[in-house]
């Protein structure tokens, strides 16, 4: 095949790619050409992208012969956690974590988690006048908030803080990556093996309880850590870089906070950072949007071009505090939708008054023009945000 | 209008209770609770719709009372 391969590439920060604007507009569920001269069904309409990753005959195990994965992306480990599995193995996994997720646990996390963003902020400050604000800020806070969730003990905060960025710092080798997972999946196995010697009040302790095999667990726990952290940074980077890029939406937080929650489920949609997670692999001759989706054929549920789709977001690249859709795809849909979304909302939600109650001289210390974003990267977001106060 | 939950398919997302905390909550588990079975008003009506909507397991229905 001579074609080139679908680009995943957002050449505009604010966009998705225009090709997959274009197909939404003209063919919104076609065939485009995949890496190692495949081909995937583009899906980009809200409601087929629903369709598809609503019906769990779009397989999302990864072991499956001629199951899709992304450019620079490979499984976190050889142990299948959630994201990876069906139904029904999916569902009995779910159900046991879930419960350590819900709105209203979240929701007492507020006060902890008000704590670390304000010390984390603390520290920025004394640090000088200028800081990348992805290592100052948007990595800590998610770091501390899924080690305390997990139970790393305090001393350890480092070793898996330090893990937890260089497993996504941009410069790194493939090498560098796989040995700070591997670091970290080892570390996390540590811990399972010491919570079953010394229960605790914590995640990992709660489900050995509940009779989760050590080696699931140990999957799950790295799977809360890379969903939770670096997708959470990202979201922060980007919503930061956006308030200062375009003063009138940072003003009208400043007029009336509680616009907030609102801008934060906004924000998500406008991002909607981890495109990655919309890949399947269809196990029956399946029809999406009138167009039939042979068995065995390579599926990508296209969330971020979804979230664009006029049909149901009016003016869908206009950024609108007010807009008050919660039918967003930003965290997926179907069975998989994000288990911690709640978190990574109250998380946003947190960082945001903090940052533009304490640092409201908060400029970038270049241009837009000079951050590096992660226009190919499995999840969005940005390398490094150069600001100064 | 009658409001049901399939407990069996429910994910425990918490769009739901995120939607509409009045009607909708989470037991320890996760799994969703219907609060207001029989919502009347509009403005009780509109938001059980939206959260039967969002709701990513299509676990929940919102259908006319029997007669």
């Amino acid at each position: 095949m001579t074609t080139a391969t679908f680009s995943m590439q957002r050449i505009d920060p604010y966009s998705p790619p225009a090709e997959h604007l274009r197909l939404q507009q003209e063919a919104p569920v076609s065939q485009v050409p995949w890496r190692n001269d495949t081909t995937i069904w583009a899906v980009t309409r809200h409601a087929d992208v629903r369709t598809v990753l609503g019906d769990a005959r779009f397989s999302s195990d990864r072991s499956l012969p001629g199951h899709p994965t992304f450019a620079g992306y490979t499984s976190a480990s050889k142990l299948k956690n959630l994201i990876e599995m069906d139904p029904p193995e999916h569902t009995q996994q779910r159900v046991r974590v879930m419960g350590e997720f819900t709105v209203k646990k979240i929701a007492a996390m507020r006060p902890r988690i008000e704590q670390i963003v304000e010390e984390t902020i603390d520290a920025m400050l004394a640090s000088g006048t200028e800081a990348d604000l992805v290592e100052a800020l948007s990595l800590p806070v998610p770091s501390v908030v899924i080690a305390e969730l997990l139970g790393v003990p305090f001393e350890d905060h480092s070793l898996f803080q330090e893990n937890s960025a260089a497993f996504v710092e941009a410069d790194a080798t493939p090498e560098q990556r796989m040995a700070a997972m591997g670091a970290l999946k080892e570390y996390i196995g540590g811990l399972v093996a010491d919570r079953i010697e010394r229960p605790g009040d914590d995640i990992l302790s709660r489900q050995l309880a509940a009779g989760a095999p050590p080696e699931e667990l140990t999957a799950l726990g790295f799977l809360l850590l890379i969903a939770g952290h670096e997708t959470t940074a990202n979201m922060i980077s980007l919503c930061v870089a956006t308030l200062i890029d375009k003063p009138e939406l940072l003003q009208q937080l400043r007029e009336n906070p509680a616009l907030l929650p609102g801008a934060v489920e906004e924000l998500l949609r406008y991002f909607t950072i981890a495109e990655v997670g919309g890949l399947r692999l269809a196990t029956a001759d399946l029809e999406v949007g009138g167009v039939l989706i042979p068995a065995g054929d390579a599926v990508f549920a296209l969330c971020n071009t979804a979230n664009r789709d006029a049909e149901v977001f009016p003016e869908p690249n206009t950024i609108d505090f007010t807009r008050g859709a919660r039918n967003h795809v930003a965290f997926g849909f179907g069975p998989h939708q994000c288990l911690g979304q709640n978190l990574a909302r109250l998380e946003l939600e947190i960082v945001l008054e903090a940052v533009i109650r304490r640092i409201p001289t908060l400029r970038f210390a270049g241009t837009f023009d000079d951050i590096s974003f992660k226009e190919w990267g499995p999840n969005y977001g940005v390398y490094r945000l150069p600001v100064a106060w | 209008m009658q409001l049901t939950a399939n407990r069996a398919t429910c994910i425990g997302a918490g769009q739901c209770v995120f939607t509409d905390p009045d009607a909708f909550d989470q037991d320890d588990d996760g799994l969703v609770l219907v609060l207001r079975p029989e919502p009347a008003a509009t403005e009780e009506i509109a938001r059980a719709t939206e959260a039967v909507h969002v709701c990513p397991s299509r676990s929940l229905r919102l259908v006319e009372s029997a007669p």
